[in-house]
């Protein structure tokens, strides 16, 4: 587990619900590669993107992939520090028990800080 | 300084590919130098071969073409963004039996860590999306 002062090489900003488009799959994508080429990388779920980490989801009725077994396996390419943003769940009616990960809720301060203390932001 | 483009968007469909493509002119005019293009979800549509605007529309594709030629800028597009779309090099169309090639060079299909490895290397990685 990195320490919650420690910032990574690479934040991830995921912005879009699952299936609608393929922007969360692609976006987690980059995020895994990244890990996998032993890249630290965080991981913040903005707006929409919040609800990618509601738990029970199946794959898309149109046949699209899903991403809840993508986002299981993200503990396995140590990816472990997750950002949600914390308006996000207010305005959707969320709370941390409905989450398939452990999202740690972030204030517009904290996220201006965490966008200044990564070298590489990649916005999807 | 040292930058990188990150292309998201379709040509065309979007204004994005336009001002990446502007931008990109404008720094190196300005003297700066351009490690790479990374085109990603929609924007692999930028490496299309077969496109072919009205002849009154500026050519995006063949506008990356050239700028990747003459500045010797690396044109790097995700495979993976590239398959499911119908974006395919000879080597690719042969591999999934396919007739005809939709890439080719200096547009080059290559995987998501370049763009980690770009952005990393790079002094700044720019954006482009819709």
């Amino acid at each position: 587990m990195h320490d919650e002062t420690h910032h990574g090489d690479l934040l991830v900003i995921l912005r879009h619900a699952p299936h609608g488009s393929s922007w969360l799959r692609e976006g987690l994508d980059a995020a895994l590669v990244a890990a996998a080429f032993e890249r630290r990388v965080t991981l913040l779920f903005l707006g929409e993107g919040a609800l990618a980490l509601l738990e029970g989801q199946g794959v898309g009725p149109m046949g699209q992939k899903g991403t809840a077994p993508t986002l299981a396996m993200l503990e396995m390419y140590d990816i472990d520090r997750l950002l949600v943003e914390e308006r996000a769940l207010r305005d959707y009616g969320l709370d941390a028990s409905m989450l398939l990960l452990p999202a740690r809720p972030v204030g517009a301060t904290e996220m201006a800080e965490e966008l200044a203390a990564h070298s590489l932001v990649l916005n999807f | 300084m040292r930058y990188a483009i990150l292309l998201l968007a379709a040509p065309y469909s979007h204004q994005a590919s336009h001002s990446a493509l502007r931008f990109a002119r404008a720094l190196l005019a300005r003297g700066h130098t351009l490690e790479g293009v990374f085109f990603y979800h929609e924007g692999v549509h930028n490496a299309a071969r077969l496109a072919a605007p009205p002849q009154d529309e500026p050519h995006l594709v063949d506008g990356w073409a050239a700028l990747g030629e003459a500045h010797g800028v690396p044109l790097q597009v995700c495979i993976a963004a590239a398959l499911r779309r119908g974006l395919l090099d000879e080597r690719e169309a042969r591999r999934h039996g396919k007739q005809g090639a939709s890439v080719e060079a200096p547009f080059e299909l290559t995987g998501l860590g370049q763009l980690v490895d770009l952005g990393l290397r790079c002094d700044r990685l720019i954006t482009f999306g819709p």
